[in-house]
């Protein structure tokens, strides 16, 4: 469904941009239709770079994005336009990515709208039922996004990105923002959905306990670049690289503070 | 012997429309040289706790209750009395480390600041006193790093920055509101290992945190809260093995680890608290009078206590 080749990003900045920072190198990727891939690293390790990349939000330096057979890089803009409602991503923190002056009803209903996906009459209606798929009561319909909690506003980033029955989403930290009890709900969502659906996922995040529970492979990515990938039962038994060592080991941490045992 | 005690804490604010009860009746002790979480989910009042007990609550709250720090009653003391505690006896490490420093100021300056004011120390000592702080929280070069400004550092180092400023006039008990929000992992625990030494020696810590993980690293006894109350007080190691209340069994069910089950439905909106018990709406185990009386936070054990009718 979406392939990744040979794909590095290197930033430049300062005195005639000659600063150089390579924030992705080489990386190459692949996600089957209906796959769901965990992108697991440290802040700044690549991930979101490379999960904007996947989409072409971020030109990459070299390489290409292949998606559904087509080569992403050789669209043109308004090429690119179309298919893009295909492709969607969910943001990390849906305080900056939902628009302040927007309600619910509008924010939901404005890619239908730009699509012409359903008749002016009937998008009341679409947005009720996404608003039912979500998890999210009717009468949330007319309000801001201020007046609802971090949870609610997450799953109408998520209806809003639902609205265009994507084949493939990009979720980016969704829960970064989120409390424990939330964030149980919100991935249970996506996952239910994921599933429902047959989506192809890219679920970034820097908790391998959360990818264990997400995704059917993981990639560990480390100073821009994939150091180990496999299922996320084998990489949490027996990692092969040192790094995905520390990061388990990090990740285990707070489990041995809550007193439980290692399990895979 | 209780070095802060809260009696009746109410806190509330009210809109244009209607009240909202953010901190409700809450009775809690902070021993000294006990270590205490508060946990609950966001908009529970764990913050307004806090803030309550560092007299830095809005103008606009209304406030009932008591505090006392030692034998002296802090809740809506004086400004002049609180200046005098705040920073000196009880200091804060703040959420939000981008948003706690001021940007145009070193950090150096920043944290020599109380020094110069609560201890009136002359700048020669003031500084070499921030210079040893700041290397023993793990910055490898003080002097270069006390001339630089808060953006120049990552959110890791800005945490540790926070860090002393809270310890630099040796309070007695710090409150930690959500240290490690926004830090990944292993720097999450390179912080949380620092704040545990730094405690060690012989001071108090109110911890505020959603994170069990945190919680149970960093803390002897643990309160959770919920809608404004507490729901249940124990010693750490037994709340989290044998977790009495619906509420905090359901916490622990949403961990990652324990296959992110959720509780389902949402906390009832602070102005619209149910009359019966606030969990009652969630609650796998709820009975006809959950729905109608609200239960006490009742004593189960000489250590534990929980506010729920199964425990009758």
């Amino acid at each position: 469904m979406i392939e990744l080749e040979a794909i590095t990003k290197i930033y430049t900045k300062g005195f005639l941009r000659q600063q150089k920072t390579t924030a992705v190198n080489n990386v190459s990727l692949s996600i089957k239709k209906g796959g769901s891939l965990g992108l697991v690293g440290e802040s700044g390790s690549g991930k979101t770079t490379l999960g904007r990349i996947a989409l072409r939000l971020i030109e990459p330096t070299s390489g290409t994005v292949r998606f559904d057979g087509v080569n992403l890089m050789a669209l043109s803009r308004s090429a690119l336009r179309q298919i893009r409602p295909r492709m969607q991503i969910v943001f990390q923190d849906p305080d900056t990515s939902l628009d302040p002056r927007m309600t619910v009803q509008e924010c939901i209903a404005e890619p239908l709208e730009i699509w012409n996906l359903v008749e002016p009459q009937d998008r009341e209606d679409r947005v009720l039922e996404l608003l039912d798929l979500v998890g999210l009561q009717p009468d949330l319909i007319g309000r801001f996004p201020f007046e609802i909690s971090g949870g609610q506003k997450q799953r109408v980033a998520l209806a809003r990105v639902l609205a265009l029955t994507p084949d493939f989403i990009v979720a980016d930290e969704p829960t970064a923002a989120l409390d424990l009890s939330v964030q149980a709900q919100v991935l249970s969502l996506i996952k239910t959905i994921q599933k429902k659906t047959n989506l192809t996922l890219l679920f970034i995040s820097h908790d391998l306990q959360i990818i264990g529970q997400m995704c059917d492979s993981v990639a560990v990515m480390h100073k821009g670049t994939i150091v180990e990938q496999g299922t996320p039962r084998g990489i949490l038994r027996d990692p092969k690289d040192p790094y995905t060592q520390k990061l388990i080991d990090a990740a285990y941490e707070s489990e041995a503070w809550l007193g439980k045992e290692k399990k895979v | 012997m209780g070095l802060i005690r809260i009696s009746g804490l109410r806190v509330a604010f009210s809109t244009c429309s209607e009240e909202i009860r953010a901190v409700d009746a809450v009775d809690l002790d902070i021993r000294s040289g006990d270590s205490l979480s508060l946990i609950g989910e966001s908009g529970c009042g764990k913050t307004v706790m806090g803030m309550a007990i560092m007299g830095l609550l809005p103008k606009n709250a209304m406030i009932s209750g008591s505090i006392r720090y030692g034998d002296q009653e802090i809740l809506s003391a004086p400004d002049r009395t609180m200046q005098q505690i705040r920073g000196k006896e009880i200091a804060m490490i703040s959420q939000n480390s981008a948003n706690a420093l001021d940007p145009v100021m070193t950090i150096g300056d920043q944290i020599a600041e109380p020094l110069l004011i609560h201890r009136l120390l002359p700048t020669t000592e003031a500084r070499s006193e921030t210079l040893r702080l700041l290397s023993a929280l793990g910055f490898d070069e003080p002097e270069t790093a006390a001339g630089r400004y808060p953006h120049e550092f990552s959110g890791g180092m800005r945490e540790r920055i926070l860090i002393a400023l809270a310890l630099i006039c040796n309070p007695r008990l710090i409150i930690a509101d959500e240290p490690t929000a926004g830090l990944d992992a292993q720097v999450k625990s390179q912080i949380l290992r620092l704040i545990k030494k730094q405690i060690a020696s012989n001071r108090t810590l109110f911890l505020i945190t959603h994170d069990m993980g945190t919680a149970s690293f960093l803390s002897t006894r643990i309160a959770v809260m919920y809608a404004g109350e507490l729901v249940e007080a124990g010693p750490t190691k037994e709340v989290l093995a044998m977790p009495r209340h619906p509420y905090t069994q359901g916490l622990l069910a949403s961990l990652p680890s324990a296959g992110l089950h959720p509780i389902p439905g949402m906390s009832p909106a602070p102005a619209h608290l149910p009359k019966g018990c606030r969990f009652c709406a969630r609650c796998p185990s709820a009975t006809d009078r959950c729905s109608t009386l609200h239960p006490p936070l009742k004593e189960t054990s000489n250590t534990r206590q929980v506010r729920c009718f199964l425990y009758d």
